[in-house]
């Protein structure tokens, strides 16, 4: 299993301009990418976005069809939005790249199993659903030595990574709170990307 | 007796569309936009975005507008109640100027429907706060222009009920 912040760490240092979407776990402000995140001016953090992170990432890279889009997603989280799959492969936009952190938990409710956890075959999945090149990892060295491959294949890519378990259900409330929010990315990001 | 012909033709929503410079149609297409469907997948300035379930419009809206671009959302009533969080999470609570077209499935000016998709949606318009305009003919289509201004101005979403179906 891959550890989250070793994950999100090794995204980073490759983004080279990529915007990245990261929504629960590989959002989250102590384990995720606002924990190591070198350029979060390019950061799009989505929270409690009942699965749309990815929906959000296509539109973004329909946008800006010449700007890598990282989607850094959660398993609980596409489970909710199962059909975005279809909608980003029929679009099919290149430059969007959709990575998976199967952790097989509700991290944020208790660490309950989503359904399927083990058993659900994400990347052929992806496949199926039509994405242009799918890759699935589980351990951190084979990432680290396929991920230049990852980012230079033709779009849209799926990435299932393996990640360790690790639940944060604090509430809401006593979580620390996040130095950039949706709301500064909304407002801060056109400027870092320009208009499309 | 002068007889009016009362019809709302695609060609005066696409023509609005274009005028207020939209560049995405995100929509998943119900039973009275199938003319609308072959207009706009021959028109150049409008690229269609379909999606699976139409909770994932205002979502794929979301990048599009921080991206640059001016999205419209067209879906049916019956999307917009299955729509509530990504409407709640990724429209009001960003401030994103949406427009959406929403089919008024149900609709009669002629007396009571029985159908709840039209009994209820201007309830959870109104509970939501959005505001919404209501179009039937070729003469109600700029009232689409209305609700761009409309959501520009509050920086909110907008909502545009069409309330019959599309002539040929």
């Amino acid at each position: 299993m891959i550890n989250n912040t070793d994950a999100v760490r090794l995204l980073d240092s490759k983004r080279n301009g990529a915007v990245i979407v990261p929504t629960m776990n590989a959002g989250n402000v102590r384990m995720g990418l606002p924990s190591v995140s070198t350029h979060d001016e390019l950061d799009f953090p989505l929270s409690g976005c009942m699965g749309k992170a990815s929906s959000v990432g296509l539109g973004l890279a329909l946008a800006h069809p010449e700007r890598k889009i990282m989607v850094l997603d959660g398993d609980g989280s596409l489970l909710m939005n199962l059909g975005t799959m279809v909608t980003v492969s029929n679009k099919a936009p290149d430059n969007l790249i959709h990575f998976l952190f199967d952790n097989g938990i509700y991290a944020v409710t208790g660490g309950q199993p989503v359904p399927g956890a083990g058993q659900a075959d994400w990347k052929l999945l992806a496949e199926g659903a039509g994405y242009a090149a799918t890759f699935s990892f589980d351990n951190l060295e084979d990432l680290t030595t396929s991920i230049d491959q990852v980012l230079a294949a033709k779009g849209p890519v799926f990435v299932h990574l393996v990640v360790e378990p690790e639940i944060d259900n604090t509430p809401v409330q006593f979580r620390a709170p996040a130095r950039r929010t949706v709301h500064t990315a909304i407002k801060k990001l056109p400027e870092a990307i320009g208009r499309g | 007796m002068t007889v009016y012909e009362s019809v709302l033709h695609p060609t005066s929503i696409v023509e609005e569309l274009k005028k207020n410079k939209f560049t995405h149609v995100v929509w998943l297409p119900d039973s009275e936009t199938n003319f609308m469907y072959q207009l706009l997948t021959n028109e150049p300035d409008l690229d269609l975005v379909p999606v699976c379930r139409e909770g994932e419009t205002m979502a794929i809206a979301a990048g599009l507008w921080v991206g640059g671009k001016k999205p419209v959302v067209l879906i049916q009533n019956t999307g917009i109640f299955e729509s509530g969080d990504s409407i709640r999470g990724l429209a009001l609570d960003v401030h994103q100027p949406l427009v959406m077209l929403i089919g008024y499935r149900g609709w009669s000016r002629h007396g009571l429907t029985n159908d709840s998709a039209a009994r209820f949606i201007e309830h959870i318009l109104h509970a939501w706060g959005i505001t919404y305009f209501l179009i039937e003919t070729d003469d109600d289509a700029d009232r689409i222009s209305l609700a761009a201004e409309e959501a520009d101005r509050t920086q909110k979403p907008v909502a545009v009920l069409v309330g019959s179906e599309f002539g040929a």
